[in-house]
């Protein structure tokens, strides 16, 4: 690992501050960071540590929605009696991603800004234009069984890797951020990450020394919360495929439906289109079939990644008929 | 390609930066050290302390043999800095018994086999300890059926599913969640 210095500011406008000096990166849990550092594809010259900010927060709001504070361990939040009980898609895609040890260390601002797991961006004798922009696309004729099929571009097929911000795009979290001139703004997550386009390197709206501070949930939406993740073992693995979803079923009619796919797209992918085929339609499976049809519309495989359209189609229609069951 | 010395970001390999100092309280006992700030909580244990009951498998929080008790919690050492951690708690395998007064959890090893080779035992037992904790708690895992639930029923499922980030390459996974179950039962953690 190359060398850098370290402080440790006592308080979050301190913390933007010392991030505005050149080559200066955050370190939160640093579970995603510390890898890349050893590995030579993040290499900072200078570490503001914010873990211990008084950030660890969650907190009830007026409206009925919760705030959690960008320090709050996944641990905690997948524990949370909260979030358990009026956001469970959200404890759901926390305990199912990583390991335990993993979730008692990874922040909630920090799983939102993990990077892609596409073997080329950690093999730097590889070409990627996200660790090193005009280098090409090593994936696009690589092996990319596990690349993107939706949003995807001739710069980066990559994936974003977190199944926590899957169930948070499908709650419509807003991101709370505090800028290195003490400016507050907040941002959808839908709109807080970016498609690859030319600029993979780019994969959120945060300014340079920009930092998250909170996530906010609003009110749970009615009906029932379900997180499905398909992947290669059972356990401590990233998704192929995983889909949130939340369907408020009246009878035998789905009167309202969200749903998010993660492991297929650059970002975690709210599907408008499948919500469209949804509303107001049966709750029968020729239903979620034409839900899946219209969420992959405009899917395209790489080669190997191929299965993965179909793989995604059926975990929607699955998933879609577990949570219409009971809901 | 990358550039190692190009762009602002980024110091050459050969450079270091100043010392920073931290005490740590390791085991009960307050350890002050002076380290490169890259220094991992697991070679700051090993290295500087001498500790080499917690071990360095992947290095990269794949493997789950540096796992140690941090404040209470299971955590991978390799995956985070000592300077990280001043005034935090620390509790490695040594700290949690030793041969005149095993550790429960670490009698239940030995009596249930649940090891060949050994290297990953002591990551495998601290991570024991700290998941039973996270039970008691009543936290959720992925096989919860219901994760609104309080209340956690530790099946073999749920001991399988809450060690997965613990590796073990002799394949003793049997015998590793008998011995878990067994303390789990006598409710000694």
């Amino acid at each position: 690992m190359r060398s850098f210095t370290y402080e440790r500011p006592a308080d979050a406008r301190a913390a933007v501050a010392a991030a505005s000096r050149s080559g200066a990166k955050f370190i939160s849990g640093g579970t995603n960071l510390l890898d890349l550092m050893k590995l030579d594809i993040e290499h900072p010259s200078h570490l503001v540590d914010i873990s211990r900010l008084a950030l660890r927060d969650i907190d009830e709001l007026p409206d009925g929605g919760l705030r959690i504070g960008a320090q709050a361990a996944n641990s905690d939040v997948a524990a949370d009696a909260r979030v358990r009980t009026r956001y469970p898609v959200l404890s759901q895609a926390l305990v199912s991603g990583a390991s335990g040890q993993l979730r008692n260390k990874a922040s909630t601002g920090g799983n939102l800004l993990q990077r892609t797991r596409c073997p080329y961006f950690y093999d730097t004798a590889a070409g990627c234009n996200k660790r090193d922009p005009g280098s090409g696309c090593s994936a696009i004729d690589g092996s990319n069984r596990i690349h993107a099929i939706l949003g995807a571009s001739d710069a980066c097929i990559a994936t974003h890797p977190s199944d926590m911000a899957v169930a948070m795009t499908v709650l419509d979290a807003q991101i709370e951020l505090l800028d290195a001139d003490e400016s507050v703004r907040r941002v959808a997550i839908t709109d807080f990450y970016r498609l690859p386009g030319d600029t993979p390197h780019l994969e959120t709206v945060l300014r340079p020394a920009e930092m998250i501070t909170s996530v906010v949930l609003p009110p749970p939406p009615p009906g029932r919360q379900l997180y499905r993740k398909v992947r290669d073992r059972a356990s401590y693995e990233f998704a192929l495929v995983s889909v949130a979803a939340v369907v408020s079923a009246d009878q035998a009619t789905i009167a309202q439906a969200r749903v998010a796919f993660g492991g297929v797209a650059h970002k975690p992918w709210r599907s408008v289109e499948a919500e469209a085929a949804l509303t107001g339609r049966p709750a029968t499976m020729a239903t979620y079939r034409a839900a899946a049809d219209a969420a992959m519309r405009d899917a395209v495989g790489q080669g190997h990644n191929d299965f993965k359209i179909e793989l995604a189609r059926r975990t929607l229609c699955r998933t879609l008929a577990q949570a219409a069951q009971s809901s | 390609m990358n550039d190692p010395d190009a762009g602002g970001a980024g110091r050459s390999w050969a450079e270091t930066a100043p010392l920073s100092a931290v005490a740590l309280r390791v085991n009960d006992e307050v350890r002050r050290l002076e380290v490169d700030p890259r220094t991992s909580l697991l070679d700051a244990l090993r290295e500087h302390l001498h500790l080499s009951g917690t071990k360095k498998g992947c290095d990269h929080g794949q493997c789950g043999a540096c796992t140690v008790l941090i404040n209470g919690r299971r955590v991978n050492s390799c995956l985070t800095l000592a300077v990280m951690h001043e005034d935090d708690e620390i509790v490695t395998i040594e700290g949690l018994g030793d041969l005149d007064s095993l550790h429960a959890m670490q009698r239940s090893f030995v009596e249930r086999d649940g090891f060949q080779c050994g290297y990953c035992t002591p990551g495998q037992i601290c991570s024991a300890v700290g998941m039973l904790a996270e039970v008691g708690a009543g936290w959720p895992s992925h096989a919860t059926a219901d994760v609104a639930s309080p209340r956690i029923a530790l099946t073999d499922e749920e001991i399988r599913e809450r060690m997965s980030g613990n590796i073990c390459r002799c394949a003793a996974y049997p015998n590793i969640v008998a011995a878990i179950r067994a303390v789990a039962k006598a409710g000694t953690q």
